[in-house]
């Protein structure tokens, strides 16, 4: 072994010792260049060069750049290693107690009336049903006689209108808007019409003189009590659930035949019968029909070759029920601490 | 509706079902069962009982001691308290284990009391000798048993029999929700004949056979109607030698069933008549007509009229009544008069049944403010071809009973028969709305069943007069539909021309309004479209405001609900105070309600109903915050100018100095303001409290979703801060007119960072400093041309009395 070569070697051992015991980046810095500095050791052998003989030199240049590269890589993985500690503690020292309170993001609450009319318009305009609204000051001749409710009838009975004049009133049922979209007479049609109605009711846990209905008119050729059936019942599964079952009763009003009233399974209980349905597993939940044919000649369609169904949904009625509110008050005090559960 | 299942086997008798099916099936095909109470409930191991013994209590000055015979085993010794409790007596018993249902008060247990063995002040009671009360009635409705005292049977009444049974209380009483189209259902025969049809069962209506003896009732009694509009019919018989007494326990059992108490044979016989038929009659003491005749007229306006209940009436032209030939004995359709009611000593009754017009007996029962049983009956717009029937029906009873001598004939005054309606049979048309292929055979089988007649040869079903509610294809449909069963009808979806759907812009913009509305921490509420007129005081406006023309509502719920809302801030700040006075803090609301603008009052057209949305906070923020709130908002809408905030009209209801009116491309378009505090003092709200109000037909007009890019800015941009002495009259709005005026196109964006008012500046002056920010979108800025422009600026800037501070 020459000289250069042991000389070579005792520095890479040296430096390997050094590097292995090594505590800290500072440290290891300082090691790179007391031998790999421009007065490093292994640096400094390579100044000997001009003493070798020139034949030997190209071994010698490989022997000393083997011992820079092994240092090189030794002092790379110490460094990796030093920092990963580094950071670990770091880490360490930054954990936090992450059940300590969150930073609360404050932002409002919709009223549960809004939330349950935004379900159910979403899921009749996913059906291509229009959503339209009317006035709710409203002329007797579409909320009453355009919808074969003819003078004297017992619901006209000023206990359960309010009136404003002989021929004005607060509209009592979202109805009209079928009176007038049909009066347009643009087929076919598929709208609801949501919106605020009246009734000359005090004020009680399950009554209110203002409440809110959602109406549901179409019209074309060849709709049948079937169509009015496959409708309803996809609404209320999408709105209560998957399982959930309709049943339909026979009923009368005036602007429908045949009419019916719809309850659908407790979605409490899935229909065995608990408190929440009083026993019965249904719960009732809308009114509809078939549209009647004088309803159709009144507002100017043929009824021999249109024909459609309606439908009205109490949507208070909804509201509680769905989300278990067992006073109607409690909708229009607008108590923070009641919204904000919505 | 209520009638018993054993009132309706009288008509159907082979109706086996349970209550429960019998309510479900009823239900579904149309007449809507809202349930049913068992009137043997709670009631078990009841048995008829003889006493054999009964002596006094040794210890007790009111209580027996009874052995009683109860048909097995020995005898039981019973300590009974009935005051009228004695030997030989037939009594219900109550063994030992059985049940009751109710307390000798009248009072009833939810399940029931259990009676058991034991010890009445030392002496032994094995069960209990019960009252009618105990057994879940009252004396009202066995007028043989007495109000204070235990039930007794008559003598042969077998010992050990059912008690219950004995005293009809194994049944069941059905209550019905009749629909106002189906006028029959008002009626034990219609209940029947429907649940004839639903369980298709035979129906056996009651045959009514002549009645009468020899003599002519024309020779009794004449009748004449001088409104035959609002007396369509009127028929009338007379029962002489009428001997007054209990009706039979049957019928006393059938009116107590639906809650009807039962009063005496003539009595008992009419109200029977009017649960059986629907049909209303009245009796009258015949001896009382005077002149023995009946006109039938509208009254007198002002005429006075006393009913058998003793009140007065002051009557008017419009309503209809029962006269003889000197003074009216009877308010059509609604009672009759106490001078001619049947008394005991009465022996000859003139019967009345008569159709009305239903409006006009609904209206009068109204104006009149008496509501009665027959009133209700006849408020639905009855048959007339029920009345002839019913009063007939009325005679054979009497004639059965044997309570008096029925005379011959009937005054009939009909002028104008009511004929069935002719309804073609077009089964495809009845399918074709169904959405189903019934055969039509099994369609007629449906109308038959329910007594509508087919007439095969000329294809037309014939609906009686009794069902008035049917007229068309689409009436019949409903009957093939509820029969043939709504639940098999299929289950599709329309089909036909795809529509669009969707919402309306204007809703697009109210869910803008929620959103951001609920980011800036507001929550919705809903509020009352009416209220009441003092809220225009509360809120402090003029006089002549135009918000104090508000529609008024003629038959409000009171005077607090009796006009509908022109502002909007009367919900907003009721609200926010029921939160204040409830301790919520930091209270931030929204509204999105109408108010309704007339045109002009009284109202001839429709009003202009405006979509408010309003803003209310207290606890939590400041005007520039509400204001932060309207500018998002405005924002969101694409609505990209600045708004303008005026306030040379100021409103009453706001702190005279915190207050604006919010312009829009020239448009008022909403107001802000701090609420004045006498307004909150009279609400009771104790902490400032901002509000605005927006009126969205004016917002929505300005509203775009259309958005452009517009390129994210490649050169720099060079900022310049300016702080300044500011006289405290000139307003920000004028610092940043002159500031975008004049900063050219270069100018990007004007920011006020600071304002300062207070030492060392002088009393009169603020301190004010913006942050301007220039840039030009195609090249890099030059220091001159920023120069250039912040010289124009300070230079406008000095013209508003501005000082530079350096």
């Amino acid at each position: 072994m020459s000289e250069f070569e042991k000389r070579v070697r005792e520095i890479a051992e040296k430096a390997s010792d050094e590097i292995s015991g090594v505590d800290g980046l500072e440290r290891l810095n300082e090691i790179r260049i007391a031998f790999l500095g421009k007065k490093g050791t292994l640096t400094s052998v390579l100044k000997g060069m001009k003493d070798v003989a020139p034949e030997e030199r190209p071994q010698v240049g490989k022997w000393v750049n083997d011992a820079r590269e092994a240092i090189e890589r030794s002092i790379e993985e110490s460094r990796a290693r030093l920092e990963a500690e580094l950071q670990n503690r770091r880490l360490s020292a930054e954990a936090i107690d992450v059940t300590l309170p969150a930073r609360k993001q404050v932002s409002g609450h919709r009223h549960p009336n809004t939330v349950t009319l935004e379900e159910v318009e979403r899921i009749f305009t996913g059906m291509g049903y229009e959503v339209i609204e009317g006035p709710e000051i409203e002329y007797d001749d579409y909320n009453f006689t355009k919808l074969n409710i003819p003078a004297n009838h017992p619901a006209k009975d000023e206990q359960d209108t309010f009136y404003i004049t002989d021929e004005i009133l607060l509209r009592t049922q979202t109805s009209p808007v079928q009176a007038r979209i049909m009066e347009q007479g643009k087929l076919p049609i598929r709208m609801i019409a949501p919106g605020r109605v009246f009734r000359s009711d005090e004020v009680d846990a399950t009554h209110s003189p203002s409440f809110h209905q959602i109406e549901g008119l179409v019209i074309d050729r060849g709709i049948t009590f079937a169509d009015l059936k496959g409708t309803l019942d996809i609404f209320a599964k999408k709105l209560f659930g998957p399982d959930t079952k309709t049943k339909f009763r026979p009923h009368h009003f005036p602007f429908t035949e045949p009419s019916a009233e719809v309850d659908v399974s407790c979605f409490k209980c899935g229909g065995k019968g608990c408190r929440f349905c009083k026993g019965e597993g249904w719960i009732e939940i809308l009114g509809c029909g078939m549209v009647h044919p004088h309803v159709l000649e009144m507002c100017g369609l043929d009824p021999e070759v249109y024909g459609g169904f309606a439908f009205g949904i109490g949507l208070e009625r909804i509201a509680l029920l769905k989300y278990e509110i067992d006073d109607m008050r409690l909708l229009y005090e607008n108590d923070v601490r009641f919204i904000s559960q919505f | 509706m209520n009638i018993s299942m054993s009132w309706l086997k009288q008509y159907v008798p082979d109706l086996d079902v349970t209550p429960k099916e019998f309510c479900d099936a009823m239900t579904l095909s149309g007449t809507k069962a809202e349930g049913y109470t068992a009137l043997d409930a709670n009631l078990e191991n009841i048995v008829v009982g003889k006493i054999l013994t009964c002596e006094p209590h040794p210890d007790s000055d009111h209580l027996h001691v009874c052995t009683v015979d109860v048909g097995e085993g020995e005898p039981l010794q019973i300590v009974c308290g009935a005051p009228n409790v004695a030997a030989g007596q037939k009594v219900p018993v109550v063994l030992v284990g059985g049940k009751v249902c109710g307390t000798h008060s009248g009072g009833s247990a939810e399940d029931g009391i259990v009676i058991r063995k034991g010890k009445l002040r030392g002496v032994e009671s094995n069960g209990m000798i019960c009252s009618i009360d105990e057994l879940g009635s009252s004396s009202e409705f066995y007028p043989e048993a007495p109000s204070d005292g235990i039930y007794v049977f008559p003598e042969d009444t077998p010992v050990g029999a059912d008690a219950v049974e004995l005293l009809g209380l194994h049944d069941a009483v059905v209550e019905f929700e009749i629909t106002s189209n189906r006028v029959d259902c008002y009626s034990a025969i219609g209940i029947a004949r429907e649940a004839a049809a639903t369980f298709r069962r035979a129906f056996h209506p009651p045959v009514v056979a002549e009645t009468g003896n020899s003599e002519d009732v024309n020779d009794y009694v004449s009748v004449e109607v001088k409104d035959t509009e609002l007396c369509p019919r009127f028929t009338a018989r007379v029962v002489k030698n009428v001997k007054i007494g209990p009706s039979p326990k049957w019928m006393q059992r059938c009116l107590a069933s639906n809650g009807i108490r039962p009063i005496n044979n003539i009595v008992d016989i009419t109200n029977y008549i009017m649960e059986e038929y629907g049909q209303p009659m009245h009796s009258y003491d015949y001896d009382m007509i005077a002149g023995h005749r009946i006109i039938v007229r509208r009254a007198d306006d002002g005429e006075k009229f006393v009913t058998l209940d003793g009140q007065e009436h002051t009557l008017d032209d419009r309503m209809l009544m029962i006269c003889d030939a000197e003074k009216a004995v009877g308010l059509a359709g609604i009672m009759g008069g106490e001078n001619s009611m049947i008394t005991d000593n009465c022996t000859t009754v003139l019967f009345e049944a008569a159709n009305f017009d239903g409006t006009n007996i609904r209206l009068t029962s109204k104006r009149i403010g008496h509501q009665t049983d027959a009133s209700q009956k006849f408020d639905k717009g009855l048959d007339p071809n029920t009345a002839r029937e019913a009063i007939d029906r009325a005679c054979q009873l009497i004639e059965e009973f044997g309570c008096g001598e029925v005379v011959g004939g009937c005054v009939d005054v009909y002028p104008v028969k009511r004929e069935p309606a002719v309804i073609p049979f077009e089964p495809e048309k009845i399918n074709a709305m169904l959405g189903t292929a019934i055969p039509a055979e099994e369609m007629i089988g449906y109308f038959e069943t329910e007594g509508l007649e087919y007439d095969r040869e000329k294809g037309v079903v014939i609906a009686p007069t009794f069902r008035q509610d049917l007229l068309r294809t689409c009436d019949l449909a409903e009957e093939v539909a509820r029969f043939y069963g709504y639940d098999r009808i299929p289950v599709t979806l329309p089909g036909g021309a795809a529509t669009a759907g969707g919402i309306t812009f204007e809703m697009r913009v109210r869910e803008i309004a929620r959103g951001a509305a609920e980011d800036c921490g507001f929550s919705e509420g809903y509020c009352y479209s009416f209220e009441s007129p003092r809220i225009f005081d509360r809120l402090l406006f003029d006089a002549d405001a135009p918000e104090r023309k508000a529609i008024e509502i003629r038959n409000p719920l009171g005077p607090d609900y009796s006009i509908m809302r022109t502002t909007s801030l009367n919900g907003i700040l009721t609200s926010l105070a029921t939160n204040y006075n409830r301790r919520n803090r930091g209270v931030k609301l929204y509204e999105l309600g109408n108010v309704y603008l007339a045109k002009e009052l009284p109202l001839t057209e429709l009003p202009d109903e405006r979509m408010r949305f309003t803003l209310g906070m207290f606890g939590s923020g400041d005007f520039f915050d509400m204001k932060g709130v309207v500018e998002l908002f405005f924002d969101r809408l694409g609505m990209t100018l600045v708004p303008e905030y005026r306030t040379d009209a100021p409103m009453n209801y706001f702190h005279p100095g915190r207050q604006a009116r919010i312009f829009y491309g020239g448009t008022c378009v909403g107001e802000i303001g701090e609420v004045h505090p006498d307004v909150m003092k009279s609400y009771g709200i104790g902490e400032r409290t901002y509000i605005a109000v927006l009126d969205l037909p004016a917002v929505t007009g300005f509203a775009t979703f259309d958005r452009k890019y517009r390129g994210i800015a490649k050169y720099p941009a060079v900022s310049r801060d300016i702080s300044m002495i500011v006289p405290k009259n000139v307003t920000h709005a004028q610092i940043e007119k002159v500031i975008s005026e004049r900063g050219g196109k270069i100018l990007e964006d004007c920011r006020l960072f600071d304002i300062y008012e207070g030492a060392p500046i002088l009393p009169g002056f603020k301190s004010m400093a913006y942050s301007l920010r220039f840039r030009d979108s195609g090249k890099t800025l030059e220091d001159a041309e920023v120069q250039s422009a912040m010289h124009k600026i300070l230079n406008g800037l000095l013209e508003l009395g501005i000082e530079l501070r350096k």
